[in-house]
């Protein structure tokens, strides 16, 4: 990485482009780069959610012929749930809450004109564009796409012979991941460096929003997983393609001899997961913030302990360094170990609680404000309790055994890492929307949805924990066959039915976004009467995101209903002599 | 590269945007500009040094596992030990001299950029390219060392140890190689620099030039901690 030459590149501002490809294809603008990564994780999404809903169909009509695949073999249900996994954490829960939004609102609600190195910026957008494409690719080509899960463990994902999609199709997974990668990386360093380098005058670190310290310490945890995502993978490549045994033991295919000798598949597993579970806390800790800025505005009450939220997240980014062993109770890990990483892991409950328990007290006696991304950010602490409340089972070796291969796991995951995230993302485009597109969303297509999508992920999500605590395996095509399995068909049924219902809720969004960016009302410049910076400047903001001023900040985020002042609300930017503490 | 494309016209944004009359808190002097870059370099050397962590565990654990002998059927250690070639202290020699002539070319752009910034805001007319031989003589060194490093490869190759042929010879062609590439980063950074010289103002230069030295310096002790891992560490 010629990071030197990048990090030179101190300009903070840039003139205007005008042509329209430095405009709209290779622009420098944060807001620009921050709606391209916004859209491609809404392309990813979509793509995700389709194969999702081929899994559901094939789960319940094992003999039906899908569309584009013909006759599922078990072997093309592990490609889509391999595929759906890789392209929902990474291209959509990774993508859409910092690469996005954090990529247009972090610069804005700190005060400052752009992100701190403008073409790393653009860089690390197509960088992250290209390995989507590359992750597309792998559909494609001889063979298919790969078929050894998400977290590509070997032998499985090390050997080009090991099954169909392990050829071609596996290595542009890892060309992609460790694309990916290298974006995230770049990102990574931008969040960090703009956020301690280029805050506005007034705009100290605890006067900072909580979605910023929630995408800065995301950043901080970016940089320092991804790497480690990176070396990993380009050991696999080597694997793969250069005969090396790093993670591949003796393993015969067919009764030949591999050629690889003496890796270890558990060092892979390692160094997956000191990645992966930071992953998981990269993917909800941009909502955490949105959540509280959210709760905090429509309750028209400050957040209910700032510091505290503060210190939460910080403890939630460095505990999540701490356990990623409790992926790999499964392993034959010694017992003792299993115990401290099981400790480590119920200890991330307390700040967790934390951050739950301010939340609800920033609602007590609010005047509340149901509007839609009021509901979603609601939305996201029902599922956060939801699904968290199943972690501290899980992190228990002796439930996690009997538990871990399981549909138990998959619901917690999907409720918390999934759909909780997913919540906060709606959230922010509810609430955003206006400022980036200058128009307003429609309220009541915004309601369809939101309770179509509470439902619909409650009934698709819930009943999986039953099949996990009834014995049902997950990752496989076709078990609905078994005997003991047999009395759970019905709820199978019911949970793909809900998946058609609140798949069919989604183009509701898809359509109000589309729809409302050319007939939505008009906005304000602060429709929602929030106190941060982005609500100070115009609707879209310029160029330069404050027209050619730099604002100072005199006050404390959320500040609402402070006594005496002239209205509801004090923006930060606010002269006014009001001493809220 | 587009950066060094741009970095011509900083001079012009700064002015455009700090306003006519009032200097903004952000107003990019020398100082400002030379924090800010330094803080990306140093938040950027996090992650490499996350990657050679990464490296070093498992190299370190991979070390100690033993594997089947299908033979046998016993576990034996498939670890071969790797005479490391001599031509890799000459290569060691001249990348550590590499770094002394960084810093040259670093402090004598620093003292230029520090004129220039006191003297105005304006882009200086005096030439500022003193450093130049120093950063030159930098990137000879630097092609050397990569040049040292593949004819070592070579000479493993001769000898019988390829990429695949043990984990020991696996891990060295990977860490070098992975060392080579960063370097390779900082010798492209290293041309940028030349360019900004060159081109831009003498503030610009310096900026360039200093996080280069010190990205350059942070290789050249990240290959002394290579070298000492895979001489030292059993």
């Amino acid at each position: 990485m010629a990071t030197g030459e990048f990090a030179a590149h101190a300009v903070h501002a840039h003139a205007a482009p005008t042509s329209w490809i430095r405009k709209y294809v290779f622009s420098l603008d944060h807001k620009v780069i921050g709606i391209q990564y916004f859209f491609l994780a809404l392309t990813a999404v979509f793509v995700g959610m389709f194969l999702s809903l081929l899994m559901r169909i094939h789960l319940i009509w094992p003999a039906a012929s899908l569309p584009l695949l013909g006759d599922i073999k078990p072997e093309t249900y592990l490609t889509l749930l391999t595929m759906h996994g890789t392209i929902m954490v990474f291209f959509v829960l990774t993508t859409a809450p910092q690469g996005g939004f954090g990529n247009y609102f972090l610069p804005i609600q700190i005060g400052a004109p752009d992100m701190a190195f403008p073409v790393l910026n653009m860089l690390s957008f197509w960088v992250t564009a290209l390995a989507f494409f590359v992750m597309i690719a792998a559909f494609f080509v001889v063979g298919g796409a790969p078929l050894h899960g998400w977290t590509g463990y070997p032998p499985l994902s090390a050997l080009q012979a090991a099954g169909p999609g392990e050829g071609l199709g596996a290595d542009l997974w890892v060309i992609s991941i460790a694309l990916f990668c290298l974006g995230a990386l770049m990102s990574a360093l931008n969040f960090i460096t703009t956020t301690l380098d280029m805050r506005a005058k007034g705009m100290t670190l605890m006067r900072m929003p909580l979605t910023c310290w929630a995408w800065f310490i995301t950043a901080i945890l970016g940089l320092l997983a991804f790497g480690v995502l990176l070396s990993a993978g380009i050991l696999l490549l080597l694997d793969r393609n250069a005969g090396t045994s790093f993670f591949v033991p003796l393993v015969t295919i067919n009764g030949q001899l591999t050629g690889h000798k003496g890796g270890s598949p558990l060092l892979w597993q390692h160094l997956f997961w000191f990645f992966g579970h930071p992953e998981v806390y990269i993917a909800i800790l941009p909502a955490m913030g949105l959540c509280s800025q959210l709760l905090s505005v429509f309750s028209r009450k400050p957040i209910f302990g700032y510091k505290a939220m503060v210190y939460a997240m910080l403890s939630i980014g460095f505990l999540g360094f701490m356990v990623w062993g409790h992926h790999m109770f499964m392993s034959g890990m010694s017992p003792y170990t299993a115990f401290a990483f099981s400790v480590m892991t119920m200890a991330i409950g307390v700040p967790s609680a934390i951050k739950t328990f301010n939340w609800l007290g920033t609602i007590w006696r609010g005047r509340i404000r149901f509007t839609s991304p009021m509901l979603f950010a609601l939305g996201f602490v029902s599922l956060f309790i939801s699904g968290g409340i199943s972690g501290p089972f899980l992190a228990q070796p002796v439930l996690d055994i009997p538990l871990h291969d399981t549909y138990f796991v998959v619901g917690h995951f999907h409720l918390i890492m999934g759909v909780a995230s997913i919540f906060g993302i709606f959230g922010a485009t509810y609430y955003w929307f206006p400022k980036m597109f200058g128009r307003m969303m429609s309220e009541s297509m915004a309601r369809w949805h939101f309770f179509i999508t509470l439902i619909g992920t409650y009934a698709i999500f819930m009943p999986m924990h039953y099949l996990g605590m009834a014995g049902h395996l997950r990752r496989y095509s076709q078990l609905t066959e078994l005997n003991y399995l047999h009395g759970l068909v019905p709820l199978q049924t019911f949970m793909t039915y809900a998946a058609f219902i609140t798949i069919a809720g989604q183009f509701i969004f898809l359509f109000n976004l589309f729809w409302s960016m050319k007939f939505g009302k008009k906005a304000t410049d602060n429709p929602w009467e929030a106190t941060t910076l982005e609500w100070t400047t115009a609707t879209p903001p310029p160029h330069d995101n404050f027209g050619g001023h730099i604002p100072v900040v005199y006050n404390d985020p959320y500040e609402y209903s402070v006594p005496g002042a002239p209205r509801d609300f004090v923006m930060q930017t606010d002269p006014a002599t009001v001493k809220a503490h | 590269m587009a950066s060094i494309t741009t970095t011509a016209s900083v001079d012009t944004a700064q002015v455009l945007l700090a306003g006519k009359d009032r200097p903004s808190p952000e107003s990019l002097d020398y100082a400002a500009r030379l924090r800010r870059a330094r803080l990306g370099l140093v938040v950027a050397l996090t992650a490499v040094v996350m990657i050679f962590v990464s490296y070093s565990s498992a190299y370190v654990v991979r070390q100690g596992l033993p594997t089947l002998d299908p033979r046998t059927g016993t576990l034996v250690h498939d670890w071969l030990p790797l005479q490391l070639p001599n031509l890799l202290l000459i290569n060691t020699f001249v990348l550590l001299i590499s770094t002394v002539t960084m810093e040259l070319a670093r402090r004598q752009s620093a003292r230029e950029a520090a004129t220039a910034a006191n003297a105005s805001h304006a882009v200086s007319a005096r030439p500022h390219a003193d450093g130049m031989p120093w950063l030159a003589l930098t990137t000879i060194l630097g092609v050397s060392f990569l040049a040292g490093q593949w004819l070592v490869w070579r000479e493993l190759a001769a000898s019988g140890f390829y990429v695949s042929t043990s984990p020991s010879s696996s891990f060295f062609y990977l860490l070098t190689g992975m060392h080579g590439i960063h370097l390779l980063g900082g010798i492209l950074a290293l041309l940028a620099a030349g360019v900004s010289i060159l081109r831009g103002s003498a503030e610009s230069s310096g900026v360039m030039v200093d996080v280069t030295a010190w990205y350059w310096h942070f290789m050249t002790f990240l290959w002394v901690y290579i070298l000492c891992l895979l001489e030292f560490a059993h």
